[in-house]
């Protein structure tokens, strides 16, 4: 691989420095499982990487009263192995464990997932329809604090500046009868990129109707897409035939899917309906259930 | 760009290292330290010929770079066996005929073992998807699952006594 300049620094200001002070492109390491393989294939040329792991709390999961705080390079293992997480969000869980084999689970995090900017990332989905933020460190001392669905921009390209890292993510608690749920279509059973994702958030009322939703779709656009027509044609109704129709219809709709190996637009269209039917279902038994 | 010194534990044993930062984990293994246990198969992290166990995860190393073992626990192929007894998985695999060329062989079985040491009764669905990572294109995952499920019944009469 080319020749690289590596810092592995201790603290966010001081990795926001050298970020920051790079003369040329400078790349964050989390897992690196994109990473590695962009450096080998020359698909990126940076002068500098930058490992974020030995910052405290860049790993690790903490629960605060209303929510999950997730430092930006925590492994999908340590994710998965979180019993409190996996009970509130299932539907994230379920994305994370799909991101390539156990051994890419060791290192693969949420951060790297999201800012990677692949259109399929199988996480997103999911964390977007919780109504996660993301803290994004800068120059200055600087904090804000943004949506995870504007940390993507397009494929490959992220909304952060020169020297802003993602340090931490804020995943809500659920509220009574709400839960989640996602699904990825492949014409596998394991180890491939999504065709379409599709993340499911829904609240419901104590006699099953809707009253909130998130219906996210990822791999039929150049970024995850909410659908609010979706999550409108759910709330007001329990998941009767009608409402299932409306939703297939508003989730084929908000798809601006390419042809490519994976499958047809025409193709993507149609399972994005067929996977928001099947994501809904599921996540509203799991929300009728709690 | 001058070399990075790297202080880590391999295979138990403490160890130190000059590499250069685009180097992987794996080119520091095989060409720093002689370790060619590990294989390069993919170099993409899709075969998992080059698995070790960093601080108890498996991990390709093909995907890791050299200088992010700074105080972290590795373990290799070369570390599996005690002396000259075979794990169970590397015993089984050899009653089990569970290898033809022997290339994928060190990845699945550091990624078994690792399994066993977490999981001492499997399923044989949860085998197979723990090792979904790990690629052999002599078709012999047959008899690779076998093995790992006969290695996890010894080391259960082990772990019983």
């Amino acid at each position: 691989m080319p020749r690289v300049n590596f810092a592995a620094p201790a603290t966010v200001d001081e990795a926001v420095a050298v970020l920051a002070g790079s003369s040329g492109l400078a790349k964050v390491l989390s897992g690196g499982t994109d990473l590695l393989v962009q450096l080998r294939s020359g698909r990126t040329r940076p002068e500098l990487i930058v490992d974020t792991k030995r910052i405290p709390g860049l790993i690790g999961i903490r629960e605060e009263a209303d929510k999950f705080v997730i430092g930006a390079a925590t492994p999908g293992v340590m994710l998965s192995a979180n019993h409190a997480l996996d009970h509130a969000w299932p539907g994230i869980i379920e994305g994370v464990d799909l991101i390539g084999s156990q051994q890419i689970q060791g290192r693969a995090s949420l951060a790297g997932n999201l800012c990677n900017a692949s259109p399929a990332a199988d996480s997103v989905p999911a964390v977007i329809a919780a109504r996660t933020t993301c803290v994004v460190a800068g120059p200055g001392g600087s904090r804000r604090t943004v949506p995870a669905e504007q940390i993507c921009t397009g494929p490959g390209r992220t909304s952060l500046g020169k020297g802003e890292f993602l340090i931490e993510f804020h995943i809500p608690k659920p509220r009574p009868h709400q839960c989640d749920a996602y699904l990825r279509f492949i014409p596998r059973t394991e180890m491939d990129i999504a065709v379409v994702g599709c993340g499911v958030n829904v609240t419901l009322d104590a006699g099953g109707t809707c009253t909130d939703a998130r219906v996210v779709l990822g791999a039929v656009a150049p970024t995850a897409v909410i659908v609010d027509e979706a999550a409108q044609a759910l709330i007001g109704h329990k998941l009767d035939a009608d409402t299932l129709a409306r939703l297939d219809a508003a989730a084929q709709r908000a798809t601006k899917p390419i042809t490519d190996k994976r499958g047809t637009i025409e193709y993507r269209t149609k399972v994005a309906g067929v996977l928001a039917r099947r994501v809904a279902a599921i996540a509203f038994e799991r929300a009728a259930a709690r | 760009m001058s070399k990075h010194h790297v202080t880590t534990t391999i295979n138990g044993e403490p160890m130190e290292y000059l590499c250069e930062a685009q180097q992987t984990m794996l080119d520091v293994l095989r060409d720093e330290l002689g370790l060619t246990g590990s294989k390069e198969g993919c170099s993409s992290g899709d075969c998992g010929a080059c698995t070790i166990i960093v601080d108890g995860n498996i991990t390709c190393s093909c995907l890791m770079l050299g200088v992010e073992a700074e105080g972290r626990k590795i373990e290799t192929i070369e570390g599996i066996a005690q002396g000259d007894r075979l794990h169970p998985v590397q015993q089984k695999f050899l009653e089990h005929a569970a290898l033809q060329c022997g290339f994928c062989t060190p990845g699945f079985i550091v990624a078994a073992k690792a399994l066993l040491d977490t999981t001492l009764n499997p399923t044989e669905e949860e085998a197979r998807y723990w090792l979904a990572g790990n690629l052999c294109r002599c078709t012999g995952y047959d008899k690779i699952i076998r093995a790992v499920l006969d290695a996890a019944a010894v080391m259960r009469a082990e772990a019983g006594r």
